[in-house]
Formats: C-alpha cells, sequence, structure tokens
C-alpha cells in the first residue's frame, strides 16, 4: 500500500475569531473515493477549504503528494494537482459553459477525448455549450461545476456536496460521473450528504463531528451496521 | 426512482419586457441622443453638442475603464487614479513641448507622431508609477475599504506634491498641434478636429479591451475574477499577478486619458486628475462597478448628458452628473450592468 494522497495532522483553522476545525487528521488513499461525513455544520466544508487554500491552518500541516503544502497558495495548490468543486458550486455565470470550461483547463488547452467522456456523463453541457452558465438550471450548474473539475487530470478531486438540492434523476447522473472518475483512477475526498450515493461511492469513510474526525474506516464497515451509523451520524441519517 | 428527462432541457423563454430590461443599458445612449434633439431643435447645435459629449465621454471612459477592473477584480478603492492622470499629462505635455517642431508643423503626419510618442511616454511613466503605487501602497491595506481611502488619497496628494516640484506650482497652456486646431464643418455644424480624435481613440480602445476580454484566456480569468476570484485561483491561477498586471495597464490608460483631456482643455494642472475622479467614479458606480461595458455606456451618458445640460440649463450643468447617478442607482442599485459577487 502506497502513501496517502492527502494527509491532515492536527489541523486547526479559524474563521474570522471562531475556532472551527479543532485538529483535524485525516488520510485520503490513492485511487480511493472517501467519504467525509457528518452532520451540518461539524465543518466538512471548512475542512476541503483548509485543503485547498481558501481558509488558512493556523496549527497542523496539510501533505499532499509527499509534499508539505501547509503555507502554499491557493493557486500552487491547484496546480500541484488539486480539484476543487465547491459546495456552492462557484460557477462563472457571465462567462458561457464554453468559457467556464476552457478556464478550467489550466494547464494546457482543453483535450478533444475528455471533452468528449464529459459530454458522455453530462449531455446537456453539449446542448448549452454556447450559453451562459447564469442561464443554466440548478442540476446543470452542478454539472458544470464537477465537469470543470474533470476538464484536466487532477490527482485529488475535493467535492463538496455534489448532489446538494437536485432531483433524483440527475443525483444519479452525477453518481455516474463520480464513479466515471473513480474508475479512471483518480482519489476523490468526497463530501456527500446521500448515504445511498456514499454507499455505491465510497471506499473509505472519516466522520467528523465538532472540528474533528471521530471515526474512519472501510465503507463496508459502515453500511453494513445500522448501530455505527446511528452511533456516528445520528441526525444526518435520519433527514435522509 | 424514476428517470426524469434531465437531458431534453430547454431555457424558460424570455418575455419581452425581460428583453427589453437586458437590452436597456445598451439602448439608454442612443434614447439620450435622440432625447438631445429633441430639447435642443436646432441640428447644428445638436450635431456639435452630440460629437462633444461622445468625445467627453470617450476621454472619461479611457480613464475608467482600469479603474471598474481594479475595482471588480481586488475590490481595491484607488484615489491615486486622479494622480497617473495628472501625471500622464505633465509627461505628455513635456514631450509634446519638446517637440515643438514637429506639433507647429502643417503635417498631419508629424502631428500624430508627436502626440503618439507623448502617449508612449505618459502611459510608461504611469504604468511604472502604477506598478509601483500597487506594491508599496495598495497592497498592505487589501481587503480594508477605509484603509485603503485614506493612504490611496494620500498617495494622491503626494504625487501631486511632485508634480509641482517637477514641473513649477503653476498650470502649463498648450495648444494643441497644428492640423489638430479649429474645426470642420459638418451639416452647418462646427465640430471640433480634435474631438474626433478622442471619439475615435476612445472607440478603438473600447473594441481592443472588448475583444481581450472575450477572446483571449487572460480576458477570461478578468471577467471570472471580477466574479469569484477564489474559484479562479481554485484553478490554478494567480489571481494577484493578473490582478497587478490589471493595476499597471489601467494606470497607464489613466496616463492616456491624462495627455488626451490636457489636450481638450489645453491647459494642465496638478490637480487635474483629482478633479476628473468625481466623473470617473461616477461612471464606475452607474456602469456597474468591474464592467467595462458598463463603464463605457455610463461614460458617453455622464459625456452627453453634461454638454447638452450646459447647453439647455446651464445652471443645472453641475448636478446633472449627480442626478443621472442617483437616478440610475434608484432604478438599479448595481449599476447597469451589474456584475454578480459570488461572495
Ligand atoms: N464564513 C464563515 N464565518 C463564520 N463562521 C463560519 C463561516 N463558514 C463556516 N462557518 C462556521 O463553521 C462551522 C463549520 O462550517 P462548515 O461549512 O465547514 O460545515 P459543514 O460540515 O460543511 O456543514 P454543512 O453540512 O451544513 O455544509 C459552522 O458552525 C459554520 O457556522
Ligand atoms: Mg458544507
Amino acid at each position: 500500500m502506497s502513501d496517502p494522497i492527502l494527509t491532515l495532522k492536527n489541523v486547526h483553522t479559524d474563521i474570522a475569531q471562531y475556532h472551527i476545525l479543532h485538529g483535524v487528521d485525516l488520510e485520503v488513499p490513492r485511487g480511493q473515493v472517501t467519504m467525509l461525513l457528518g452532520r451540518n455544520g461539524v465543518g466538512k466544508t471548512t475542512t476541503l477549504r483548509t485543503v485547498i487554500g481558501h481558509w488558512q491552518a493556523r496549527a497542523g500541516s496539510v501533505f499532499f503528494d509527499g509534499q508539505d503544502i501547509t503555507a502554499l497558495p491557493t493557486p500552487a495548490r491547484a496546480r500541484a494537482g488539486i480539484g476543487f468543486v465547491p459546495e456552492d458550486m462557484g460557477i462563472f455565470t457571465d462567462l458561457t459553459v464554453e468559457e467556464n470550461m476552457v478556464l478550467a483547463a489550466s494547464s494546457a488547452p482543453l483535450d478533444p477525448a475528455r471533452l468528449d467522456w464529459i459530454f458522455a456523463a453530462f449531455p446537456p453541457l453539449k446542448t448549452f455549450w454556447d450559453s451562459e452558465a447564469g442561464n443554466l438550471s440548478g442540476g446543470q450548474k452542478q454539472m458544470l461545476s464537477i465537469a470543470r473539475a474533470m476538464a484536466e487530470e487532477r490527482k485529488l478531486y475535493l467535492i463538496d456536496e455534489p448532489t446538494k438540492g437536485l432531483a433524483p434523476a440527475i443525483v444519479s447522473t452525477m453518481a455516474r460521473a463520480l464513479k466515471d472518475l473513480k474508475n479512471q483512477g483518480a482519489s476523490i475526498l468526497l463530501v456527500e450528504q446521500n448515504f445511498s450515493v456514499a454507499k455505491a461511492l465510497g471506499d473509505s469513510v472519516a466522520v467528523m463531528d465538532d472540528g474533528k474526525v471521530i471515526w474512519t474506516g472501510a465503507m463496508a464497515e459502515l453500511a453494513g451496521s445500522a448501530e455505527l451509523q446511528d452511533t456516528l451520524m445520528g441526525l444526518s441519517m435520519e433527514a435522509h | 426512482m424514476t428517470a426524469a428527462p434531465d437531458h431534453t432541457p430547454t431555457f424558460a423563454a424570455l418575455t419581452p419586457m425581460e428583453r427589453l430590461d437586458k437590452a436597456t443599458p445598451i439602448l439608454m445612449v442612443p434614447v439620450l441622443v435622440v432625447l438631445g434633439f429633441l430639447a435642443i431643435g436646432s441640428t447644428s447645435s445638436w450635431l456639435t453638442l452630440t460629437v462633444s459629449g461622445l468625445a467627453m465621454g470617450m476621454m472619461i471612459f479611457i480613464m475608467a475603464s482600469g479603474l471598474t477592473l481594479v475595482f471588480g477584480l481586488m475590490d481595491v478603492i484607488n484615489f491615486g487614479h486622479g494622480a497617473f492622470i495628472s501625471v500622464g499629462a505633465f509627461v505628455g505635455v513635456s514631450v509634446l513641448v519638446a517637440l515643438s517642431g514637429w506639433t507647429g508643423a502643417a503635417s498631419l503626419m508629424l502631428n500624430l507622431a508627436a502626440i503618439l510618442l507623448a502617449v508612449i511616454a505618459a502611459m510608461s511613466v504611469t504604468a511604472v508609477l502604477g506598478w509601483g503605487f500597487e506594491r508599496v501602497i495598495v497592497r498592505p491595506v487589501y481587503g480594508a475599504h477605509l484603509k485603503q481611502i485614506l493612504v490611496t488619497v494620500g498617495g494622491l496628494i503626494v504625487i501631486e506634491q511632485l508634480i509641482h516640484v517637477v514641473w513649477g506650482p503653476s498650470e502649463i497652456y498648450i495648444n494643441r498641434p497644428e492640423m489638430l486646431q479649429g474645426a470642420v464643418t459638418f451639416a452647418g455644424a462646427a465640430i471640433e478636429k480634435y474631438r474626433l480624435l478622442a471619439v475615435a481613440v476612445g472607440l478603438v480602445l473600447f473594441v481592443a479591451m472588448r475583444l481581450v476580454l472575450r477572446r483571449t484566456k487572460i480576458g477570461l480569468i478578468v471577467r471570472a475574477g471580477v466574479e469569484n476570484g477564489e474559484m479562479v485561483r481554485a484553478l490554478g491561477y494567480r489571481l494577484s499577478l493578473v490582478f497587478i498586471g490589471v493595476f499597471v495597464a489601467g494606470s497607464a490608460l489613466a496616463g492616456l486619458g491624462g495627455v488626451m483631456w490636457g489636450l481638450y482643455q489645453e491647459v494642465i494642472t496638478a490637480g487635474m486628475g483629482e478633479r476628473m475622479m468625481i466623473l470617473v467614479f461616477i461612471v464606475v458606480i452607474i456602469g456597474g462597478l468591474g464592467s467595462v461595458e458598463g463603464a463605457f455606456i455610463g461614460a458617453l451618458m455622464v459625456g452627453l448628458l453634461q454638454n447638452y445640460i450646459a447647453f439647455l440649463e446651464p445652471k443645472l450643468a453641475l448636478i446633472s452628473n449627480i442626478g443621472l447617478m442617483t437616478a440610475i442607482l434608484m432604478w438599479r442599485p448595481q449599476g447597469m450592468l451589474p456584475v454578480v459577487k459570488a461572495k
């Protein structure tokens, strides 16, 4: 077993005067989908934002692909090979779908073969290629946000709630695309509240509570134990 | 789970009202020109005033175009921009004075060559000045508006004083180059030649900026960065470098605007840029922070309105632009072409 693609060691993050992450320890193995689960407000988004560098860790360290990136600025982390799909999707609404995708390929021009793969996963993006992204529906915007991450091969994808607020049919489209990405050998750290999606995609799991990772293990272990699900995630599972 | 037909989506069609609403800002300039015609009555006066309003608008646009992007990209309020206008004017005029052999010659080629050299000198100096200003004065106060206002006003005052030190305390009068003096007559209206040049320069700049913003990757980064800088950085682009580039380009354009405005007024003072900043800020605000198209439309409206009102009701000329700003902000609080902000 090779070293993990991403390792967080005792990471503390403050947002303004609030102490949000209280020492997160987390490992994301290579070539796997790691689910980051937990109730609302426990710090999942903050963890991802700390990894990409939108928030700076006050203490602790972040290692990516064998390199200490704790002090690197966000663009350097991205260029080192981290793709980020934020919770709010981060679509450039004034730009067309095409322009969003062109920007997403930041190190080389868009690869046509990759684009075909993306169109196959998300046909509406082909239909609306020349349209302003702001005019897309919520589901189509979510497709675009994932498609942007797929525009270029990255070593690690951080994806925050890709199925939030989507109709079931689009949820399955999304899940298929993520599975595709995984099958290409990508490492993914995925925040997902929809447990059936999480179960279908996840290899390993980290559960957060109150700014810390409180449990890690294999997805199979969590999925197989209703009791474990209950104690670890209580409220959030009941909601689904 | 049922499979919804999620792959054959369509956009909700825009209603005619929504279409009109989207197109309104672009239509406002021609509407203003027609209203001006109706109010003025005389074709020749209207034509003279319209060209003069467009010329003034183009020059304000040149000064405002960089500032609006600086606002939009980094949320930086820079009063120092006014100093770049003045410095540009002084550098440019110095070059024109040194080239008086060319500017006095009855050759359009030589005249334009002199202006071109003056513009290049002015833009180079203000570009370097802008680069230093960004590093020393603006960078330490990112994200803090009150401090930005204080330190950039401080920088403005210091640079104005330096102009006094270098060029002396009094205003400098300057003649336009030989072939750009006087007017041409068209349809009974006298149209100053220099104003036609100003309109041409403004148009070329606007088209060029649009091309860069729409057709180049740097342009895409700038437009995306105005909307959501965080995401642009997360895609791997060093937005801070792009911002410095935009700041330097904006400063150089302020220098260009300064030369053109100086030649338009035929007199330059250290405080000229500071005085222009009122109009420049009005244009940036009514256009929508971060929108080059908005600044263009806003600048033309400000220029036209100022000229029409000065003719129709001179007493109102001073407040006409404040009135315009108030009206537009009541209609669209974010300006005419607001850029959606992610945060
Ligand atoms: N910009 C901010 N300013 C202040 N507090 C914030 C900010 N962003 C997040 N927080 C706080 O940090 C805590 C963790 O938030 P975070 O968004 O990381 O949670 P989350 O696990 O992603 O929740 P959710 O499942 O609802 O998305 C919350 O208590 C939240 O209120
Ligand atoms: Mg979240």
